[in-house]
């Protein structure tokens, strides 16, 4: 078997989804610059065009998953960071759930916005 | 089988005249990580004004009145908001190059040859970042 080299322990549910969310967000997150700073012109972003937008459901769903997906891997790897610092014990513990506590509220407001954005069409 | 490295600890920014490719690409990456994670809870505050815009009439939307259109619109006129902006893409394209690396690494491939697959994703980040000022400041003066 060929020797291999990783930062993180395998096996692990977060490791994976680290990686997982990682292999989407490539795409989605260059998509987003792309659609959003050369398709269309930030400094011309207005809420209809925003509404437009959000008001197709494979679009909606695809920033949603976006959403979560950033919120997960961006929340991880922020503990991971702060694990790799050499926190432990009690400081890990609040950590963790500082972190899951804020991840919830960033991932609920984003989605209360995409249902403001969506309109009527999606509720 | 997993096998790590002795790298020492990257944590001592102390040593950095030691650091290797591998090291500064690990120390970029969590910078990058750190702004991006930071910018994600900034972005979803400023797009929260969607909320009292949808209650906005049908034509103080279509004329782009309404407070969600007026915010960004407002943001983007500051000439160092687009400068930011540079700086975001900058971070957000080195984030994803060097992550396609370290996921082809984690992968089994191109281990060998990872300090060059850094020094590629700093060039080809550059090279982007570059051609996209002209995009991202048009109409910023």
């Amino acid at each position: 078997m060929a020797e291999r080299y990783s930062s993180f322990s395998r096996g692990g549910l977060a490791w994976f989804l680290q990686r997982i969310t990682a292999a989407f967000l490539v795409v989605t997150l260059a998509f987003h610059f792309f659609l959003l700073h050369f398709y269309n012109h930030a400094p011309e972003i207005t809420f209809a065009g925003s509404m437009g937008r959000m008001e197709v459901p494979a679009y909606w769903l695809t920033m949603v998953l976006f959403l979560g997906t950033a919120t997960f891997h961006g929340v991880n790897g922020v503990y991971n960071a702060l694990v790799n610092q050499g926190i432990s014990g009690t400081p890990k513990r609040v950590a963790k759930w500082v972190l899951i506590v804020a991840g919830v509220a960033l991932f609920v407001q984003g989605l209360r916005v995409s249902f403001a954005l969506a309109g009527g069409s999606l509720l | 089988m997993s096998q790590s490295y002795d790298r020492g600890l990257i944590e001592d920014f102390g040593r950095w005249r030691e650091f290797s490719a591998g090291m500064w690409a690990w120390v970029f990456h969590k910078f990058t990580g750190w702004v991006l994670i930071a910018y994600l809870f900034t972005h979803i505050s400023v797009l929260s004004t969607a909320l009292p815009a949808a209650d906005a009439s049908a034509a103080v939307i279509a004329n782009g009145e309404d407070i969600y259109t007026q915010t960004l619109h407002g943001l983007e006129s500051i000439v160092i908001v687009r400068f930011l902006e540079v700086g975001l893409l900058a971070v957000a394209v080195f984030h994803i190059l060097n992550g396609i690396r370290l996921l082809l690494v984690d992968l089994g491939l191109g281990l060998e040859q990872q300090d060059k697959s850094f020094y590629a994703s700093l060039v080809l980040t550059g090279a982007i970042v570059v051609a996209s000022v002209p995009t991202f400041l048009s109409g910023a003066f």
